[in-house]
């Protein structure tokens, strides 16, 4: 953009929550339905305060199962939605999810990680929920997830995430941390005019001709909003494009596929990374979320050392930037992957590059972050 | 010349998949009878449903219909309600789905009095998966998992509705199809949480297992067990022992509805800015 034309903008110091919230706003979302959870509460709070004075709905709901209904209900009238967590509550949505993706009904769902199972650490960082992020509802069904790792990005990924779900009918999660949603950092708010909102695609044929899963549309059908004229069913069973049950095998491998291929074939709108000092690497580092940060400063702290470290920082997590992740392993000699858990997103590395060049993983549970020390540590291992 | 309720039914997904004398048909033709009755365009109106025999209701009926997960229906519901206050949403749910895997749901959207229709069909089993006891299931009556009698104590749904501040509770049964649509009607007329308990005949898993395996003979069983709420008022507790009473149980219109409720929470936030 030609900076004559650019408006000033906001300068603000807040937490990571705090940004995720108002750029949901930002991104057009007027509806939020929640249920309180640590680390993730004050997203809700915002949204509390700020969705009725610009005109949306905030509901809490009884338990996190019934948040991820309502959210789902909400879209179907056309609104855009969100919905915020963390740990169990995404275990407990994770029902719920499945059946939005299967509906094909666009929402946005941060989970904002914290460590541990179970219980766990709720008020400590974790990032080992990226698995069930993949996999964590039964069957299968394309996923979008998106780890930033500053705040300037949480506010600019989340508006991105909005249209996403909204152009490919589905749900987006974004996966923040402890750290990143309690972390406060100056950043600039960009102003309305520096990016586009997308919206779902809308039917152009009369209600009697339209059919919810039409694929002669192409891969993601027009979706109508409840109550314009268009009177549509939908189940979370196996349906035809007409929205209604089939038990037909044909049908079903079909109506699956085309499901997959929303994901699979916009990678090129879906996958974002980042490089960091990779251009002349010898040794590579895969990292996601506030970890990335670490893994940033212990690039530098190689380079000071003589080793020629890189970063390879993965900002849409899932599907899984394969193409340079495999280019990188190409080009040096070995890679580390820290991640706050006992190893996830290095399986995704190993399959992506096969013999290319050792993995080694920087693993944390106890929810402190991973330093760059620790990574530095690896770095001069496989230097 | 078709009946004006048919306006509300997808004939062409007809015939349906429920067994030959299920109760649900009667109630699917009282509600959409309460529809027209109210004049209520099917453009306007969300049906929403979640797992069960009961819940496949939504696929024959001519509106916005949504068959969700198991229990879950009334809060994908509250979305939609919320986000449309102006608009007509109705859940259809059978004993289990509303009351077990759903009770928590029940409980809160009674609570917090948000105007919509839940229509419970309580055949007091479960019979899509097979027959199981349910959590209105009688004790001492057969059921899959129940096969030396069922030792859990039933939920009184409309009690239960009525206590956690549904403002509109009613009770039919499949034996009275005429006041069933009263109070089905009654429901949807009344601004707030409206709960209509159906009394129903699951013959197949239900009657099979207790000697009722005959439809007319279930139904018969069911209207026998009925007592009309004014009656029942001047009846001893012994007189009602194993009864279930009929009628409107509960209704107030002073409540606040929570639609209503965040109308005034946008009018603050407004006022504030």
């Amino acid at each position: 953009m030609d900076n004559t034309d650019k408006k000033e903008r906001q300068v603000v110091f807040w937490p990571g929550n705090i940004v995720a919230a108002e750029a949901a706003i930002a991104a057009g979302c007027r509806f939020f339905a929640g249920y309180p959870i640590t680390p993730s509460s004050e997203i809700a709070h915002v949204m509390s305060k700020r969705l009725p004075e610009v005109g949306g709905r905030f509901i809490q709901m009884e338990d996190e199962i019934a948040a991820m209904g309502a959210l789902i209900g909400a879209s179907l009238t056309g609104e855009k939605v969100l919905t915020a967590t963390s740990g169990p509550g995404f275990s407990l949505k994770q029902e719920n999810i499945g059946f939005a993706s299967f509906i094909e009904v666009p929402c946005v769902i941060i989970n904002v990680m914290r460590g541990g199972p179970s219980t766990g650490l709720p008020t400590a960082l974790g990032q080992s929920d990226v698995m069930q992020a993949r996999w964590g509802t039964h069957g299968d069904r394309p996923v979008i997830a998106i780890t930033p790792s500053y705040l300037d990005e949480v506010y600019t990924e989340i508006i991105r995430a909005f249209n996403l779900a909204e152009i490919l009918r589905m749900p987006v999660y974004i996966l923040l941390d402890e750290v990143l949603g309690h972390l406060s950092e100056r950043l600039e708010i960009p102003d309305p005019s520096e990016y586009e909102l997308l919206e779902r695609p809308r039917p152009t044929v009369p209600p009697e001709e339209y059919k919810p899963y039409d694929s002669s549309f192409g891969d993601v059908p027009p979706m109508a909003d409840y109550f314009t004229g268009y009177r549509w069913h939908t189940t979370g069973l196996n349906h035809d494009q007409t929205g209604f049950p089939t038990t037909d095998p044909k049908i079903c491998q079909f109506e699956e596929e085309r499901m997959e291929r929303k994901v699979s074939q916009n990678l090129d709108k879906i996958i974002s990374y980042d490089e960091f000092m990779t251009e002349d690497a010898e040794i590579g580092i895969f990292a996601f979320g506030s970890t990335a940060r670490a893994a940033m400063v212990a690039v530098s702290d190689a380079r000071e050392k003589g080793i020629k470290a890189g970063l390879l920082r993965a900002i849409t997590l899932w599907p899984f930037p394969e193409e340079p992740v495999r280019k990188f392993s190409k080009q040096v000699k070995g890679i580390v992957v820290p991640e706050a858990n006992l190893g996830q997103m290095i399986y995704e590395v190993e399959r992506v590059i096969g013999c290319n060049c050792p993995v080694v993983g920087v693993n944390k549970v106890g929810g402190v972050p991973i330093y760059p020390g620790e990574i530095l540590a690896k770095i001069e291992e496989l230097a | 010349m078709a009946a004006p309720y048919t306006k509300y039914l997808r004939m062409n997904r007809i015939p349906h998949m429920w067994c030959p004398g299920c109760g649900i048909g009667i109630i699917v033709k009282a509600l959409t009878r309460a529809f027209d009755a109210l004049e209520w365009s099917p453009d306007d109106l969300a049906l929403i449903s979640g797992i069960g025999c009961t819940s496949r209701a939504p696929g024959y009926m001519n509106m916005h219909t949504l068959h969700t997960t198991h229990g879950r229906a009334i809060s994908f519901a509250t979305g939609v309600k919320f986000a449309r206050p102006n608009k007509h949403v109705v859940v259809i749910s059978g004993d289990g789905d509303a009351s077990a895997i759903g009770g928590n749901h029940l409980i809160h959207a009674c609570r917090r009095n948000i105007d919509m229709t839940l229509v419970i069909v309580n055949n007091f089993i479960y019979g899509m998966t097979g027959g199981q006891y349910s959590p209105t299931t009688p004790v001492g009556a057969r059921a899959a998992t129940s096969p030396w009698g069922n030792i859990d104590i039933p939920f009184n749904i409309a009690e239960l509705a009525k206590g956690a501040g549904a403002s509109y509770v009613a009770r039919g049964h499949v034996g009275s199809g005429v006041q069933l649509e009263r109070l089905i009607r009654g429901g949807l007329d009344h601004k707030g949480f409206s709960v209509i308990e159906v009394l129903s005949n699951c013959h197949t898993q239900y009657g099979r297992r207790n000697r009722l395996a005959d439809p007319i003979d279930l139904i018969d069983h069911i209207a026998k067990s009925t007592v009309n709420i004014r009656k029942a008022a001047k009846m001893s507790d012994g007189d009602m022992e194993g009864k279930y009473f009929v009628g409107l149980i509960h209704k107030d219109e002073n409540r606040r509805e929570y639609c209503k409720g965040y109308e005034q929470v946008i009018e603050r936030a407004q006022m504030s800015k």
